[in-house]
């Protein structure tokens, strides 16, 4: 049988032109994938080979671990909600519904990638377009503190570089490609310049170019403190008020480093005043292939992206209070559960000792150093493989995930449902 | 060899990329996130030569992975997203909520010779 229009929900790009052959109970063949995306379909189809649930490393019944989870996070005076980047949007508004059930805090794999870049549209504003429009339309493209070609290795092929569109008819040849980092990464390749600035200095060098789109005389000395020329810079700023349509995709390079949403709130401030002279939109190259669907499932329901509180039984945000990290960091939550996501493997050391002396609960496909750390750990199904759902693309366009194979696990939203059924009644007694 | 500061960037590679999918317990997957990418003369410098052990130091921890040679520049190093970088990583976001996790200032030694 061979599924056409299968998405692959790896990354931020969520391909959806995959066409993926299933021989019985497996995937044999997966076409239009990147390596990334192969290596999602095919591992994402391998049996998991782990109980349901378990309970201290053994086996349980799904009921038992529903029980046991319900308890921990019921007792709790400040459990966290956490991760929901790689699961579908209908798992993650009950999980939003489950945080405010419990009158905990939820946060989402946003904060410690593009939270700095949520932090900035709020305060700016957000110069944005669909990647249709980026494929038909733009004829400037720079990725700054992005390597795509590692990270999301279809997006110059499917959508901003070689994709010949409706006014950029040559495709390749009718694009200027451009990379902004403080290092050669292989995407290098692909561009037609590179830029290379010194660590830490994208604020300055954004600021340099708002300064030069609108028109201000500058220091030669500050401005090439940056690793660039003013010639360099010029003639940057100078491409970027002359191009047709221009685009900058913001890679964590920009949100991970000091300055974090200082340096992306310039960003957006220079796409601002290049719009003054030109078409010109930004785009966060987000990573998981559902991070940008739990931004926006929690702004909806809640108002805000990510870092919600729901302990005064209204939502609040205020990153640095209610986001991981922080309330880690500082051994605030007694309890925490991670939906679809390895702070264990991902997260600071000190954030990790304090998720390791509470009671965690996981849920996850595959075993990961988060659900060997869990008190209570439930293997469910893919979304995108096992069970259909929703996922939003990096632009915010809502993607349908298809069904490609069945399985024996429940979904992410199943056990979120129980879960969430049973905590209500134990909040009731 | 002497203490050697540099500023250490960490991110995705496609071999790390992969293993999220084939498993973390993968040998490509650990592999990938257990190196530390030098430049040549930083490495030259030092009399440190490709899969050698060194030990990472931050404020924040430490970690011991080895070191490959890469056309990283001069006075940077770089890490693929894990375990090992993130141990590396302090808990301080600055009211953001994001930590540093790239531009962390690194030492990066031998490993001390077990029982001295």
């Amino acid at each position: 049988m061979q599924v056409d229009h299968a998405v692959c929900a790896f990354c931020g790009c969520d391909c959806d032109d995959i066409s993926v052959t299933v021989e019985g109970d497996r995937i044999t063949k997966v076409k239009n994938a990147c390596i990334l995306g192969k290596a999602w379909f095919f591992n994402h189809a391998r049996p998991a080979g782990l109980p349901v649930a378990r309970i201290d490393g053994k086996s349980v019944s799904l009921e038992q671990g529903i029980e046991e989870s319900a308890r921990c996070l019921a007792e709790a005076r400040y459990p966290l909600v956490y991760g929901l980047s790689s699961t579908s949007c209908e798992t993650q508004r009950k999980a939003i519904a489950l945080a405010e059930e419990l009158g905990g805090c939820i946060d989402c794999c946003t904060s410690v990638c593009h939270g700095p870049s949520g932090m900035a549209l709020q305060g700016v504003g957000e110069p944005t377009c669909t990647l249709g429009e980026v494929k038909n339309r733009a004829d400037l493209i720079i990725y700054w503190g992005s390597n795509p070609a590692e990270s999301h290795p279809r997006h110059m092929a499917r959508y901003a570089v070689t994709p010949k569109g409706m006014f950029v008819p040559e495709g390749r040849k009718g694009r200027t490609v451009i990379l902004v980092d403080v290092r050669q990464t292989p995407s290098v390749r692909i561009a037609d310049i590179f830029l290379q600035i010194k660590p830490g200095k994208d604020f300055e060098v954004l600021w340099t170019l708002q300064a030069l789109v609108s028109g201000q005389i500058l220091d030669k000395a500050s401005a090439e403190s940056t690793g660039l020329t003013m010639e360099q810079l010029a003639e940057l700023a100078d491409r970027m008020m002359h191009c047709k349509f221009g685009v900058i995709f913001v890679g964590q390079g920009l949100t991970q480093t000091r300055g974090k949403h200082f340096n992306t709130s310039a960003a957006f401030l220079l796409v601002r005043a290049l719009n003054r002279h030109t078409k010109f939109a930004l785009i966060p190259m987000r990573g998981h292939g559902n991070v940008t669907g739990i931004d926006n499932v929690l702004a909806w329901q809640t108002g805000y992206p990510f870092g919600v509180n729901f302990s005064l039984g209204y939502p609040r945000f205020n990153p640095g209070e209610y986001t991981v990290v922080d309330i880690l960091g500082r051994a605030e939550a007694d309890a925490a559960l991670v939906v679809a996501a390895d702070p264990v493997a991902s997260l600071p050391a000190k954030t990790v000792k304090h998720l390791d002396s509470i009671p965690m609960i996981s849920l996850d496909t595959h075993e990961s150093e988060t659900t060997r750390n869990a008190h209570v750990a439930f293997t469910t199904a893919t979304a995108g493989v096992h069970v259909e759902g929703t996922v939003y693309r990096m632009d915010n366009i809502p993607i349908h995930l298809r069904k490609v194979l069945p399985s024996e696990y429940p979904s992410d939203e199943d056990v979120i449902g129980r879960l969430l059924a049973r905590v209500k009644e134990l909040k009731s007694c | 060899m002497d203490k050697m500061s540099l500023i250490l960037i960490s991110g995705r590679s496609t071999k790390q990329g992969v293993g999220i999918s084939t498993g973390k317990d993968h040998p490509e997957y650990r592999e990938a996130t257990n190196v530390i990418e030098l430049n040549p003369s930083d490495m030259e410098r030092s009399g440190l030569s490709d899969g050698e052990l060194v030990r990472v130091q931050s404020r924040f921890g430490i970690v011991d992975v080895s070191c490959r040679r890469s056309d990283i520049p001069e006075g940077m190093a770089f890490m693929a997203f894990g375990s090992p970088c993130n141990r590396l990583v302090g808990e301080e976001t600055y009211a953001s909520g994001m930590p540093d996790s790239k531009h962390l200032n690194v030492e990066i030694m031998t490993l001390p010779v077990q029982g001295s």
